[in-house]
């Protein structure tokens, strides 16, 4: 299948793609396949009964990646999609995820993508998904990612979210339970803007012994947006926790953050941190006596902060 | 005759405050001879780093000129005096989440330097360049260093007129010996430019061609050294210790 040049700007968008990935690779456009490649350690097959794809990744692969980016350009297209990773123990890989929507036109166009990831003992997963909407239609540009980690023994998951331009409506939801000597580390960065909202709730399980999470978002709010970033980690045995939310709103924008922490075991130490405000004068003042304009100063400091 | 690099004709400063009006600056005329190196000190609370203030365009003067290379720029905001060639370094460097030491330096320079470019301004405030290019302008710094770092972004712009305010201000004893070095070296290739520098300390007032003393928002001396700091020595800093202990006036003096 050929993608058009529409399609070839959503995946350089989201998953920096120029050309056909390095790796095993499987490309959705529309609901369709529009290319996939196995490899030797890692195999990507079509789920039977719903929509989705199984992808393993055998024990002790290492320094490989997988692509699996999903690009939307029909108006009205709403699918819904299982993909499931399984890392064997050991491995070392790099997944870049993420879906680009232009719509045109004036119906809806939503992809809800489902991820669930098991992660073998002492496997090590970086975890990249970036979310990216275009398109002049009046239809919006809606994306609803799940995902569920469930982490063995020693294993570490790094996840990136991205989410800067253009989708008017997500909500996230991601849930991640970890066994003895685990570790989870998310950055999340987001910016919305006109009327969009983005909703994301984070719900973090510390079950083994010396587990450790640190979630982290980072989010601008312009125009009339609205977001809420509800993070909550919880603590079943000796093991550290801490989740941050650090944002800036412009304009008309709304933010609420809502912080979670539930101990359920003497030795567990859980940290909260958020901060919500305007852009600080004197930083705009700085970067001025810089000899930028004001609107120069404020995009300086927004990417920075997203950066 | 001299040509002025900077010059205020009768600079005066109101804020409202709940009792009224109250004058923080009050008819300051004075100039900055180019080439020259002019030191404003005197008590905390006299009204030193509002001047400075005034001359970035960060606050405008309710009464009177300021002239800069001889054009009127008393209603010019802080990017266009910034864009004639002011630089202006905080007394209290302002912090950034996500913006690194080299993107502050390259904004400063106006143009992409080469990362080899920046570390030069680095090593000439002596921070060990390498350490901090990818440093993040945040919490993390100490206060040293991000005072450092605020004169590396000045030294970075190549301004016509460089302003410090305080630069002393939160620096170690160690890091001080590096600081008058800076300000010898600029002072040394200071050709067809100029600098003003607030500052309380006998070193800085030393390398001064000039010196102006602000007390109660006024022009109390201006001269050359040789004239002014002689009669400085065992009265200003006596001055500014009494209301230090006092509690009157403080770090924005």
């Amino acid at each position: 299948m050929k993608l058009d040049e529409i399609q070839k700007r959503l995946l350089r968008e989201i998953a920096d793609l120029h050309a056909v990935p390095e790796g095993a690779y499987n490309i959705r456009s529309n609901s369709q396949m529009a290319g996939r490649r196995s490899t030797a350690n890692i195999e990507i097959t079509s789920k039977t009964d719903v929509s989705g794809m199984d992808i393993r990744i055998a024990p002790f692969t290492k320094n490989e990646s997988v692509h699996i980016p999903v690009v939307l350009t029909q108006t009205g297209l709403k699918e819904v999609v299982y993909n499931d990773f399984f890392v064997g123990e050991g491995a070392d890989v790099l997944i870049v995820a993420g879906c680009g929507i232009d719509n045109c036109g004036n119906q809806d166009a939503e992809h809800d993508g489902v991820h669930r990831f098991y992660v073998g003992k002492n496997a090590h997963v970086k975890y990249v998904e970036k979310h990216y909407g275009s398109g002049e239609g009046a239809g919006k540009r809606i994306l609803n990612p799940g995902t569920e980690v469930y982490q063995d023994e020693g294993s570490t998951v790094e996840m990136e979210m991205v989410q800067i331009k253009g989708v008017d409506d997500t909500v996230r939801t991601t849930t991640a339970e970890l066994k003895a000597g685990a570790k989870l580390l998310v950055r999340e960065r987001l910016m919305t803007h006109g009327e969009q909202r983005a909703i994301s709730t984070y719900v973090v399980e510390l079950n083994g012994a010396g587990a450790t999470a640190d979630v982290v978002s980072r989010s601008v709010a312009r125009d009339s947006s609205y977001q809420k970033f509800d993070a909550k980690i919880v603590g079943n045995a000796p093991c550290s926790g801490h989740t941050e939310c650090d944002s800036i709103i412009m304009d008309n924008g709304r933010i609420l953050a809502v912080p979670g922490l539930e101990a359920n075991d003497l030795d567990a130490a859980l940290v909260h941190e958020a901060a919500i405000g305007k852009i600080a004068g004197e930083q705009l003042t700085k970067l001025m006596t810089l000899g930028l304009t004001e609107a120069e100063a404020e995009e300086q400091i927004i990417n920075g902060f997203l950066q | 005759m001299r040509n002025d690099m900077l010059e205020l004709k009768n600079v005066s400063f109101q804020v409202a405050e709940d009792r009224g009006d109250k004058e923080i600056i009050r008819g300051v005329s004075l100039a900055v001879p180019e080439s020259k190196l002019v030191v404003i000190t005197g008590p905390n609370g006299g009204g030193k780093s509002t001047l400075a203030r005034l001359i970035a365009g960060i606050e405008k003067p309710t009464e009177g000129r300021i002239l800069f290379q001889g054009e009127d720029i008393t209603e010019k905001s802080i990017t266009d005096r910034a864009r004639l060639g002011i630089a202006y370094a905080f007394q209290q460097p302002v912090r950034f989440k996500g913006i690194k030491v080299l993107d502050l330096i390259r904004i400063a320079a106006g143009k992409h330097l080469a990362a080899a470019g920046a570390c030069e301004y680095l090593s000439a405030v002596g921070l060990c360049a390498r350490d901090y290019i990818d440093r993040e302008v945040n919490a993390s710094l100490s206060g040293g260093e991000l005072k450092r770092i605020e004169i590396a972004t000045v030294l970075a712009r190549g301004a016509a007129l460089s302003v410090f305010d305080e630069p002393e201000a939160g620096i170690d004893l160690w890091s001080f010996q590096n600081l008058i070095e800076v300000f010898e070296n600029m002072r040394r290739t200071i050709q067809n430019s100029s600098i003003l520098i607030i500052s309380h300390q006998e070193r800085i007032l030393n390398i001064a061609d000039e010196i102006v003393v602000l007390k109660d928002g006024r022009v109390e001396k201006q001269g050359p050294r040789d004239k002014i700091l002689p009669q400085l020595m065992g009265t200003a800093s006596a001055v500014s210790e009494c209301h230090m202990i006092s509690g009157k006036g403080g770090a924005q003096a």
